[in-house]
């Protein structure tokens, strides 16, 4: 192998990008990369969708009382959270990023069943467009979690429509995870033992059991509203007999573990990140992959925390809270291993780095404000106002989006062939950083004072801090759009990228090029070290 | 209020008690927010690559000891945040014996509270300090919920069952009172102000805003109203067990069970009669009034049939008397 | 390329272009057969942990709803897809041996059961329908004081038995799938993965009914 700086190539090699062309290669596409793109797309749509729900909401709470009716927020809020939840968060990684990676880093030539994997595509969209048609027919007003029985007895909005789009996306969901965990299982280059697997695999490996155990509940949650909304048999109606808080265990005993789902992913990026940035292997490689499956583990046990005031027995209440706690241990210990990864590294700050920067800190105030919610008397005060609401969006946003947006920047050559703009790139980092900062610090604040959650009015006390975070939101916004502008430059109009302009380890780097071809290697790789070693000899190709 | 506090006022013992709790979990908290801000900023700074043809730096694969230590430590400070957390969340969930009921009910959108001498008030509660207050919720739709930021406490109005907290009031003021369970359209507008007030102040409000009947009268009222009087009105007679020293004392049912009579156990066997047969009586006796009666007359009822128990009629009988006084 | 049966033997034409070989391909359809159970055992135990909620709050209620349901056809249907197992079993041992007739022949028995444990299900569902026991508007109930609660397990049987169902109707269309491949000679000794993995699925189906058969119509009905 040449040991001389790497040189991008002067013209272009046949590669999955341009091995056919025409909608029909694409929309009945095989090809993992092709299918992360069309997800990619897509879920990109859906972000700004739900982004632009938020949009309205910030602008409505920028006066106490309001700017447009009650039932319109309550609309607001509610699609937001749909789709920000089950059509963003749940699929962006996995169905992006592990769709076009996991393959390339164990070294195969695509995942186990490449046609589930379309076909979970479109029923994503299906999904998709379900809950597009009850934003059109008028909107739901239940709140994203559906609560019983105002969910199935009394809200007159589309709550059968938006149901029925959870329970589709839900099956694309199974499906991804389920063809990560037979691929992850069945389909490793000789050499790749489990212990030498990409954390960025493990960690999509755990999101997978999730995806595969939890996803099953709420569907047949939402199958049971949906049914309980025609017929009023009563399963969730006190009126009739019913238990309403029997829906709030069923929705949270899924919902709880989503949440991993949604992050766990993100912690996998940040992984490669820093390992590539520090030019060193992640500390506590072991430690960091089982911490994985523990999160994934300990996630089904803690749902009742979201019921500490909702009429759930004081020692169940007890249990629930104490392995909160616990599950918080797994994390932190990633947060210690990936800092130890920088002791005597040689540390670089393009993008994705600044990205992973980004994420330790703010994934580091989500993951201690969600101790306060675990602890039972304080949850108490802070369950229902923007407390939670800051707490979910800091692990949401500052951890998972700002994981998102480090991969898809350090991927982007891998993806496209093409750097992006590093100072453009940096200085968008750099907002979404402060405006991220901006909107949500102030809900941690305005929610310890009191400000319930879901208010299209409020008390005029809390308005400063109301106005300073839709300032923030619209810093954020901007974040937001700079990339896609040059992003979308840079894949058609930037410059080529050389098979390795990291120096990277990993076989997606290492051994195939960028772009990839359409079976992703040209020569089936073998094994023969540990994940990380950077310490030896970094292949930056032919190409 | 100015407006750059960071706690919304302490109006009660608990408030106080939460606010240390949350002082701890800020502190460890900033703490920890702090050590891995200056660590990662140190190690980005100091080891920084200086040139691109640098030499990777020597792996370093982990260490057990130190993976270990920072489990473990953090750990033991999660466990004083749950040990602590529990144990006041205990403490604010049971109440001690001799509180001052309120009943509120909650609904699609308003509050409405109701105290034992039978004064009324939409959206409004008034309390006195020093003294317990037990807040009993009921809801007459869908799921709410009472929150009193003042005093640190929520809990949600569940339909179809009771739920309680309580507190005691130590601040003299006016404080929100806010739903704090996504409940419908008006849901932000379902708010109102919880009034503490200093005991003498208190009783000249009660005497002031009195309605005449009491609650425990007007469950009576209601009790004749429905007919329940010509079955379970003075000692057992056959047909239905007498009401008389029921309220908080242990009942044998017939399939052999033995359940306290409280609260929920008088609302469901109003509503649902044939739940719970008390040993040696028939089923299908009793009408069932699922539907027919209001959670406001239900809470009247209850608390009529509490006053026909020895143990608790006192505090009732206190209450007027002090009333009186005035 | 020297031997064509070397070739074939390589590169079976079943063998998809990213799999390394027949035996990983097979494994992965195995495994991901597996895993798909699992999320339908996670499905079906959401209703499983209802009816057990329920049952334990009302279990009067309970015990005066299991008389209605008609434990005869309940158990004539369990016999069926006992039977039906067995077929299903000894259709992939057909296919095993490479006997395109005895695969069919079994494939057809296995479908015919399918349709008449479908069948005695209408006429059970048509029977409650003449009671009024399914829930909504319509619904009556013999006793009175149990009616909230009598309507919410009928509604639970029916949401149970009914998803069931389904999964038999979806199972009896990839029977008939496979009876066309079989027929088109898709299949060999050495390669009927199609054929094993429905077979999983429709075990699995079964066995979800011998979970509700006891729980919804044994259990309560002598009292």
């Amino acid at each position: 192998m040449s040991t001389t700086l790497p040189h991008a190539p002067t013209e272009e090699r046949v590669n999955y990008l341009n091995a056919d062309y025409g909608w029909q290669s694409w929309l009945f596409t095989t090809d993992h990369k092709r299918i992360a793109l069309l997800y990619l797309f897509s879920i990109t749509a859906f972000f700004f969708v739900g982004g632009a729900f938020a949009v309205g909401m910030r602008l409505n709470l920028l006066r106490p009382d309001g700017l447009f009716q009650h039932d319109t927020y309550n609309k607001l809020f509610t699609m937001h959270g749909i789709i920000m939840v089950f059509f963003f968060l749940v699929p962006s990684i996995p169905a992006t990023l592990g769709n076009f990676l996991v393959p390339l880093m164990i070294g195969a030539r695509d995942l186990a069943f490449p046609r589930i994997n379309l076909l979970s595509w479109y029923i994503y969209i299906v999904g998709g467009v379900f809950a597009l048609t009850a934003i059109v027919r008028g909107g739901v007003d239940t709140g994203w979690t559906f609560y019983a029985p105002f969910s199935s007895t009394y809200s007159n909005t589309h709550v059968i429509l938006a149901a029925i789009g959870v329970f589709v996306s839900g099956f694309s969901s199974i499906l991804t995870g389920l063809n990560f965990i037979v691929t992850i299982h069945k389909m490793r280059a000789p050499g790749m033992t489990w212990g030498r697997l990409p954390l960025f695999v493990w960690a999509h490996y755990a999101t997978s059991l999730i995806q595969v155990l939890g996803t099953p509940v709420i569907a047949i949650t939402i199958v049971l509203l949906g049914l309980e909304r025609i017929l009023h048999a009563g399963i969730f109606d006190p009126a009739l007999g019913g238990d309403p808080v029997l829906f709030q265990h069923l929705f949270w005993f899924y919902s709880h573990p989503a949440v991993y789902i949604m992050i766990l992913p993100g912690m996998g990026v940040i992984s490669e990140i820093i390992a590539c940035f520090s030019r060193k292997a992640i500390f506590g490689y072991g430690f960091v992959a089982f911490s994985s499956v523990a999160i994934a583990v300990l996630g089904f046990l803690v749902w009742g925390h979201h019921l500490f005031v909702a009429g759930q027995s004081m020692y169940a209440s007890m249990v629930f809270s104490f392995i909160s706690f616990l599950v918080a241990v797994p994390s932190a210990i990633k947060v210690f291993n990936w800092t130890a990864t920088m002791y005597r590294g040689s540390i670089s700050f393009e993008t994705p780095m600044l990205y992973a920067f980004g994420f330790i800190g703010l994934f580091t105030i989500g993951g201690l404000t969600g101790l306060f919610l675990a602890t039972m008397a304080i949850d108490v005060h802070l369950t229902d106002t923007y407390f939670v609401i800051a707490h979910f969006h800091y692990v949401m946003v500052g951890g998972m989006v700002l994981a998102f947006l480090g991969g898809i920047h350090f991927w982007f050559p891998k993806i496209t062939g093409r750097m992006y703009p590093e100072n453009w790139a940096r200085i968008a980092a750099i907002i979404v950083f402060v405006g991220f900062n901006l909107t949500f610090f102030p809900q941690f604040i305005v929610g310890y004072l009191g400000m319930p959650r879901r208010y299209a009015t409020y008390a005029e006390e809390f308005q400063v801090l109301n106005v300073l975070s839709t300032a923030g939101a619209s810093i954020l916004g901007l974040g937001y759009l700079i990339p896609m502008i040059y992003l979308a430059w840079a894949w058609r109009k930037g410059p080529r990228a050389p098979q390795n302009p990291w120096h990277a380890k990993g076989l997606e780097w290492e051994n195939s090029p960028s772009p990839p071809p359409t079976f992703n290697f040209d020569e089936q790789p073998i094994v023969t070290e540990e994940a990380y070693n950077y310490a030896g000899e970094v292949q930056v190709g032919r190409h | 209020m100015p407006t750059l506090s960071l706690v919304p006022p302490r109006a009660s013992t608990g408030a106080g008690q939460v606010d240390a709790l949350y002082g701890y979990l800020l502190v460890v908290g900033i703490a920890m927010t702090v050590l891995i801000f200056v660590v990662v900023v140190f190690f980005a700074l100091k080891y920084r690559r200086k040139s691109p043809d640098e030499p990777p730096p020597k792996p370093i694969h982990g260490s057990i000891p130190l993976e270990l230590t920072w489990s473990v430590i953090p750990f033991l400070f999660m466990l004083v945040m749950f040990a602590w957390g529990t144990k006041l969340y205990f403490d604010n969930y049971t109440p001690p014996r001799d509180t001052l009921d309120i009943y509120v009910v909650g609904k699609q959108w308003m509050w409405k509270v109701q105290y034992p001498d039978g004064q009324r008030e939409i959206n409004e509660l008034h309390v006195p300090t020093g003294r317990a207050v037990k807040i009993t919720l009921a809801s007459e739709d869908v799921i709410h919920s009472f929150f009193l930021p003042a005093f640190r406490l929520k809990h949600d109005v569940v339909p179809g069952s009771y739920q309680t907290f309580w507190f005691q009031a130590t601040l003299p003021g006016r404080y929100h009172i806010f739903c704090a369970e996504y409940c419908g359209t008006n849901h932000s507008r379902m708010i109102g102000w919880v009034t503490v007030m200093e005991p003498v102040a208190y009783q000249n409000w009660l005497a002031g805003s009195a309605t005449g009947a009491s609650m425990a009268e007007q469950g009576q009222k209601l009790f004749d109203q429905f007919g329940c009087v010509t079955c379970h009105v003075t000692d057992s007679q056959g047909r239905c067990p007498s009401l008389r020293n029921v309220f908080g004392n242990p009942v044998q049912l017939e399939d052999g069970r033995t359940v306290v009579a409280n609260e929920a156990y008088i609302r469901e066997s109003i509503l649902n009669p044939n739940a719970k047969i008390v040993k040696g009586y028939k089923h299908d006796v009793m009408p069932v009034f699922q539907g027919q009666i209001s959670e406001d007359n239900l809470l009247q009822l209850i608390v009529y049939i509490k006053s026909l128990s020895a143990s608790t009629a006192a505090p009732a009988k206190a209450a007027a008397t002090q009333v009186q006084k005035q | 390329m020297a031997d064509i049966d070397a070739t074939l033997a390589a590169h079976p034409p079943q063998l998809k272009h990213h799999f390394d070989d027949t035996e990983q391909q097979l494994e992965s359809s195995t495994l991901g057969m597996w895993v798909f159970l699992l999320t339908e055992v996670m499905f079906f135990g959401g209703m499983f942990g209802g009816y057990t909620v329920y049952r334990n709050m009302y279990p009067d209620a309970f015990a005066s709803t299991s008389h209605f349901m008609n434990v005869t056809m309940g158990g004539f249907n369990t016999g069926v897809l006992i039977c039906s197992s067995l077929t299903m079993a000894l259709a992939v041992r057909a296919a095993q041996l490479g006997s395109k007739k005895t695969l069919i022949l079994f494939l057809i028995f296995t479908l015919i059961l399918g349709f008449v444990f479908l069948v005695v299900k209408y006429f059970e569902y048509h029977e409650k329908w003449v009671d009024h026991h399914i829930p909504g508007p319509g619904f009556r109930y013999e006793e009175t004081r149990y009616f909230h609660q009598a309507q919410i397990l009928f509604f639970l049987y029916f949401a149970m038995t009914g998803m069931h169902a389904i999964h038999m109707i979806v199972g009896a269309g990839l029977l008939t799938t496979l009876i066309v491949m079989a027929a088109r000679n898709k299949f060999s000794a050495l390669w009927y993965t199609p054929v094993e993995m429905i077979g999983l699925y429709w075990h699995f189906v079964d066995i979800v009914w011998i979970f509700l058969f006891p729980l919804l119509y044994l259990i309560g009905h002598t009292k």
